[in-house]
């Protein structure tokens, strides 16, 4: 889907005070920030409030930013504070990172295994291009405990760095390789559990450590 | 190394970002080991699951509103620019 002006162009009109290409942004845009929204905060009430804040938040400092970004990662990390915000403020810590100081022990807990493994019958394009399945994508990830799909969220799907989101959520990066990683097996499981293929699901229990000497072609340089 | 050895490099293989002599010894797992394989094809495909993007249709009436907001914002940060004109004369 290539859109029919790119960013750039209609951020320059937008600057020099053109409504239209403001609009023309918002639209472009508006389904990503709203879905991002939603995905943290988990109800629609909240991520309208969310998509109206960030909208007239970047409408109103238009003039200060600067194109050296992108516009999308501009509202994006607008977005993500705005709704990290309302969780905080929900749970009455306006001042205080969103984190009890309970991972010690996570750190030390074992990793869940793999349990459903097994192809996908459609591939991610398909998936996600059918109302149906593009629910259960969703569903899959509202499941998740917040800690680990804010996460997932702000880090695979925002493209925060490790340090970037460990500052955001006021987590330790030991601390947010440990949730991504937790995020991540937990929606393969489920997310395996709907699109695998079980006439080809495999069994980790059915191989052992594979030889230590591999067959000729096998090793690397 | 071993299929939990795997799970706990998971992320750095996934992210490129492992250590060179690990990602060989990983590669190495993977080819004996059609489990893991499965699973890492998986996980990318998670990530880019949720990356594809937007899912949430905008509520019609909440965008109505929405754009409704930014008109009125607009013309509080946008007010006439020459003092001379006709304060109308670019609505259209």
């Amino acid at each position: 889907m290539t859109a029919p002006y790119p960013d750039h162009d209609l951020v320059c009109r937008a600057q020099a005070g053109d409504l239209d290409a403001f609009e023309a942004l918002t639209t472009r845009h508006e389904r990503s920030i709203y879905c991002l929204a939603q995905r943290i905060l988990g109800n629609t009430h909240d991520a309208e409030d969310v998509t109206q804040t960030t909208f007239l938040n970047a409408l109103e400092h238009l003039a200060g930013f600067r194109l050296e970004s992108s516009f999308s990662t501009w509202i994006h990390r607008i977005a993500t504070f705005a709704a990290l915000k309302i969780l905080r403020k929900r749970r009455g810590l306006e001042t205080v990172s969103l984190e009890e100081a309970t991972f010690s022990s996570e750190e030390a807990e074992a990793l869940p295994l793999p349990e459903f493994i097994a192809d996908w019958t459609q591939s991610p394009e398909e998936l996600t291009a059918r109302q149906e399945t593009r629910q259960a994508i969703e569903n899959a990830l509202a499941e998740l405990d917040e800690k680990h799909r804010l996460v997932f969220v702000l880090r695979d799907v925002e493209g925060f760095s490790v340090r970037e989101t460990a500052e955001t959520l006021g987590l330790t990066e030991a601390n947010v390789k440990v949730r991504l990683l937790r995020a991540r097996l937990q929606l393969r499981e489920r997310l395996t559990r709907v699109f695998g293929d079980p006439q080809r699901a495999l069994s980790r229990h059915h191989h052992h450590q594979p030889a230590a000497a591999p067959t000729a072609g096998a090793s690397g340089a | 190394m071993k299929c939990t050895d795997l799970l706990a490099l998971l992320n750095d293989y996934v992210d490129g970002a492992i250590d060179p002599s690990l990602c060989a010894q990983f590669e190495a797992h993977m080819v004996g080991c059609n489990p893991c394989q499965v699973v890492i094809d998986n996980i990318r495909q998670t990530i880019t699951l949720y990356q594809n993007g937007a899912v949430h249709e905008l509520p019609l009436p909440f965008r109505q509103q929405l754009h409704a907001a930014l008109r009125e914002k607009w013309k509080t940060c946008h007010p006439c620019p020459s003092p001379a004109g006709d304060p109308r004369s670019s609505t259209g």
